[in-house]
């Protein structure tokens, strides 16, 4: 057994506080960029509008988004094109959602030219944050001596932690800053409900999560939810942006102008499709995983224990959401709706089942 | 999944598509379901029609969808209502305690959820629909693989990657020549790839690759199956049992040995090996250093002494948490503990009656544990004793004894007494950890004069009416073991591998088709253009038509300002800058998407002169 190391845990506190406290400063930073950048786009469209009518109102978002102007200029000569293509898109099918597209950000989710000085202090600021927040996690981990994944206030501090630092590396190849105040108000949530609800000081595991099925069963478990979060706050916009996108082509007024800096709905159910691919590989070994450690600690792989009925639960619903995404009639809308249901199912497996049911996966800490 | 497959089926060159148009979501999909719809109302359907439709339902992705969710509802009701088969005890208090819908739900089977005929059901249809799905598509798949890839479009720039290649007059690579190095770039690219009408006019290429993907996704649907038959066989042929052992004790491998034991259907009592394990010692680490969780147990760990078969050497083990053993094809798990404390009882005569552990069971904090010791053998009377048992006693001003700290700091016995006709003679069996007092009458309690028993390790109490005596000889800890033999689970473990491995694959590998049609221009250039086009989700397409491309335009010597990729609709590519480079370019054949481009204007010289 190694040694318990309170001063290290006192300092993780420390640092998981000055991190929350960071995130609080971003999020206010990710706010700002929406705000004024739906203001600056309105400003621009109006200029645009006096200048040369109602066509050019298009100008704003298209400029400073080459692809995008090409995919319009595409759109425009395709019409005779494919029949099917924009129902279940490949590579090169996700042109917006016919009317309305030009209303939204890039569906490439690029980087554009623009300088959205908000959005980059944001992530400035997030960066920071996680780099603080990792201090928070390492401490916590030397302190305990092990991994810092055994209990309810540690799978929060360290999940929060992996959902910004996932967040963060997508934003290294994809524009997604539009989920900045989502991801980064999670990870305030998480880290507060850690230290006010679940507060557990450094300690020593139970003997029955001492397995290095702990580092690779939940760590992988961890990563996935990760993903699992992006494409939940995708799967939301995406339906937000469809609304707004029908209503707009039916010559409705455009009432939600943040959501200008939101790719077209298509483009979220394209990515948040193959995010969730990944996260569903990942939760296959989460419930793989899981099965061989039962068996080591339990004697059985699969008792249809709370833990491991959400767990399956879980897995079902996305393999239904990839089943969905190539039946007809379910794409879009629906297959958006049963990656919510999904990611509610896994948020209802960390929060109620942990504290709530009674099972051999009592290990909440409480 | 049949729609896709009856479309296979109805359309005479399978996997042919239309120039441009992605089979897989086209409508004669739709058609195929209005058709089954048509069919439906049909009012004059025999019975064999009336079998083929429900099949054709029962296997359609729309009901593999919706079996899936339901079998995700149908999982939940497990988690929220006590299961028989891991807490037989609790449901019986359950029900007790809702007399207003504890038996509705009985007869709901939602106490046996997972065994429940509704539950069964779903999961039943869902596999058979599995079947039903993958052995259509696998022959369907069987056969393309076999198949040529599909004939050249005629129109190649409505493929949603499409672009152009121009090979000046004077390098000498003629139209036929240029398809040859076009087939062998994308055979060595891993292209299945079949030249059409080499030495004609317009020469071209069909290719196609990534295969794999369909192959992984049946893979990974059978291996589900592979993975439900493997539970299914642990549950006939296996079995589990626990035992309860003191230090000291050893368990023998027969069924006699066993406290509690649950075969599968199929088992045979000669399936168990007759191995031995003696438990030497048993040892916890309680947590020390913490403040939070002080007194915590954080290391449970038994010395054991296996045996084979009863003539084998003897071995040292150790058994642990997470580290169960593995003997005779079982494995066996450490999974309790708790105290056993020794007591000697003599019975009125002065002989010792009774002898030995009583194993405590645990009912609250600090192993504060519950005692009965049932003394047949006691003469005149019988006896019997109830009370607690505390590893690190404390009594509160008010009375209330508790336990303080998990080890045996203060060992202490408090114990009622009891004598009369225990009636264990009567045949029906009873639970050794309850003791039934209506029939007995009592000798020490708390309430009465005599005052109950309180004993520490060593003391003696001499029981009212010269009954006799119960001496506390001092603590032994004990474990309890899950013994388990499952002949499936090595099986679940390779289908669900097998499974990981074809989701993957199906995941990853992007099934694409290529073609290439070349020709010689009327100024004597030899025009090349390609298309791609992909089956299923493929966002990778676009830097595979780059890939491509770039290959093609390293063989030959390029007339390169007359070559343009031709932009498409790039929202959702790997890519990052490709999308604005092909915006830049000049006037494309886009503009007359029905022009042929081989005889165009695009790029002739006259063109040129224009710009
Ligand atoms: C035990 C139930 C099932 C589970 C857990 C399951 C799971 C999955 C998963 C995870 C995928 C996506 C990965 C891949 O493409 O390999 C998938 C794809 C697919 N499944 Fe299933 N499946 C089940 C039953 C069925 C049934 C009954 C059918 C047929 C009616 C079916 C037809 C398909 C098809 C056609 C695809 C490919 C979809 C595409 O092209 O993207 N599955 N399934």
């Amino acid at each position: 057994m190694p040694m318990i190391n309170e001063t290290m845990g006192q300092y993780s506190e420390l640092f998981m506080l000055l991190a929350a406290g960071t995130y609080t400063v971003a999020f206010i930073a990710f706010a700002w960029d929406l705000a004024k950048s739906s203001k600056t786009l309105r400003a621009v469209d109006l200029k645009a509008a006096e200048l040369s009518g109602a066509e050019a109102a298009r100008v704003p978002v298209g400029a400073g988004v080459g692809a995008s102007s090409a995919a319009l200029d595409r759109a425009d000569s395709d019409v005779s094109g494919p029949a099917g293509r924009a129902e279940r898109p490949t590579s090169s099918a996700a042109r917006g959602g016919g009317a309305g597209a030009e209303q939204t950000a890039d569906g490439a989710m690029l980087y554009s030219a623009e300088r959205r000085v908000p959005a980059r202090v944001a992530v400035a600021l997030t960066v920071l944050g996680v780099a603080i927040h990792a201090a928070g996690v390492i401490t916590r981990a030397l302190g305990a001596g092990r991994v810092p994944w055994g209990n309810m206030y540690e799978f929060l501090t360290t999940g929060a932690f992996v959902a910004v630092a996932v967040f963060l590396l997508v934003l290294i190849r994809r524009d997604l800053r539009f989920l900045g105040t989502f991801v980064v108000g999670l990870a305030i949530i998480m880290l507060v409900a850690a230290s006010v609800a679940y507060w557990t000081p450094v300690g020593h595991l139970v003997p029955a999560l001492q397995s290095y099925w702990l580092v690779i069963h939940v760590s992988i478990a961890v990563l996935s939810s990760a993903l699992f979060t992006l494409t939940f706050a995708m799967s939301a916009l995406q339906l937000v942006q469809s609304h707004r996108q029908k209503t707009i082509a039916a010559g409705g007024a455009d009432k939600l102008g943040f959501m200008r800096l939101v790719p077209n709905a298509l483009s979220l159910e394209n990515l948040s499709y193959r995010i969730n691919a990944i996260a569903f590989v990942g939760w296959t070994f989460t419930l793989m995983f899981g099965a061989i450690w039962a068996e080591k600690a339990w004697g059985r792989f699969w008792g249809w224990d709370t833990k491991e009925v959400w767990t399956f639960v879980i897995w079902v619903v996305y393999a239904g959401y990839l089943h969905a995404r190539a039946t007809r009639g379910w794409t879009g809308t629906r297959a958006a709706w049963l990656s919510i249901v999904g990611y509610l199912c896994v948020v209802f497996n960390f929060t109620i089942v942990n504290q709530f049911f009674n099972g051999l996966h009592s290990y909440s800490g409480l | 999944m049949s729609e896709r497959v009856n479309v296979k089926k109805k359309s005479p060159a399978p996997g042919t598509p239309e120039p441009g148009v992605k089979p897989d979501a086209i409508d004669p999909v739709a058609a195929a379901v209005s058709a089954a719809k048509a069919e439906a109302v049909l009012p004059s359907l025999g019975p064999v029609a009336m079998l083929r439709w429900a099949w054709t339902q029962l296997t359609s992705m729309r009901t593999a969808l919706f079996l899936l969710l339901l079998l995700a509802v149908g999982a939940v009701p497990g988690s929220l209502f006590p299961q028989r088969p891991t807490n037989p005890s609790i449901v019986t208090q359950y029900i007790k305690d809702h007399p207003d819908y504890g038996k509705i739900l009985d007869s709901l089977q939602l106490y046996d959820v997972y065994s429940s005929a509704w539950f069964s059901a779903i999961y039943i249809l869902l596999f058979i629909s599995l079947i039903g799905c993958v052995v259509p598509r696998a022959i369907a798949h069987y056969k393309a693989m076999r198949s040529q890839p599909p004939r050249t479009p005629a129109r190649l720039s409505r493929l949603p990657e499409y672009g152009t290649l121009v090979i000046p007059a004077d390098a000498g690579i003629p139209a036929s020549d240029a398809i040859d190095d076009a087939a062998a770039l994308l055979k060595k690219r891993g292209y299945r790839v079949e030249v059409r009408d080499r030495d004609g006019a317009r020469p071209s290429l069909g290719a196609e690759r990534g295969f794999f993907k369909e192959v992984g996704n049946l893979v990974f649907h059978t291996a589900l199956i592979g993975v439900l038959v493997s539970v299914a066989a642990g549950g006939l042929f296996g079995y589990s049992g626990q035992r309860i052992l003191v230090e000291g004790d050893t368990f023998v491998n027969t069924l006699v040995g066993y406290d509690q034991f649950s075969p599968g259907t199929n088992f045979q009592s000669s399936q168990l090996e007759p191995y031995s394990i003696q438990l030497d010692k048993f040892q916890i680490t309680f947590d020390r250093e913490s403040k939070g969780k002080f007194g915590q147990p954080i290391d449970f760990k038994a010395d054991v002494t296996t045996k084979e078969n009863p003539g084998a050497p003897a071995k040292q083990e150790v058994l642990k948490v997470n580290d169960p053993l593995s003997l005779g094809g079982t494995s066996i798990y450490l999974t309790g503990n708790g105290y056993a404390p020794m007591v000697t009882v003599r019975d009125g005569a002065g002989n010792v009656a009774m002898q030995g552990p009583v194993v405590a069971k645990l009912q609250g904090d600090n192993y504060y544990s519950s005692v009965v010791i049932k003394v047949p053998d006691a003469k005149p009377e019988q006896l019997a004793f109830a009370g607690f048992f505390l590893p690190t006693a404390f009594v509160t001003p008010e009375g209330v004894s508790f336990s303080g700290d998990p080890d045996l700091f203060n060992p202490q016995l408090t114990l009622n007494s009891y004598y009369g006709d225990l009636g264990l003679d009567s045949g029906s069996p009873q639970n050794v950890f309850e003791l039934d007092v209506k029939k007995l009458t009592p000798l020490n309690a708390r309430n009465l004069p005599t005052k109950g028993i309180v004993l520490t390790p060593g003391a003696t109490q001499t029981l009212p009416d010269g009954k006799g005596t119960i001496t506390f000889d001092g603590v032994k800890r004990y474990v309890g073991v899950d013994i388990h033999h499952n002949p499936g689970q090595a099986y679940a473990l390779f289908f669900a591998l097998l499974a990981v491995a074809g989701l993957v694959t199906s995941l990853y590998v992007n099934r694409r088709r290529v073609w290439v049609r070349t020709g010689t221009h009327e100024d004597g250039r030899t025009m090349v253009e390609y298309g791609l086009l992909a089956r299923g989700e493929d966002h990778r397409l676009a830097g595979e038509a780059v890939a491509v491309r770039a290959l093609l335009a390293a063989a030959w010597p390029l007339d390169d300002a007359d070559s343009q990729p031709v932009p498409s609709a790039k929202a959702d590519n790997g890519r990052a800058k490709t999308g604005a480079s092909g915006a830049a370019g000049p006037a494309t054949p886009l503009e007359h998407p029905a022009a042929d481009f081989i005889q165009s204007t695009a790029g002739s010289p006259e063109s040129k002169k224009d710009q």
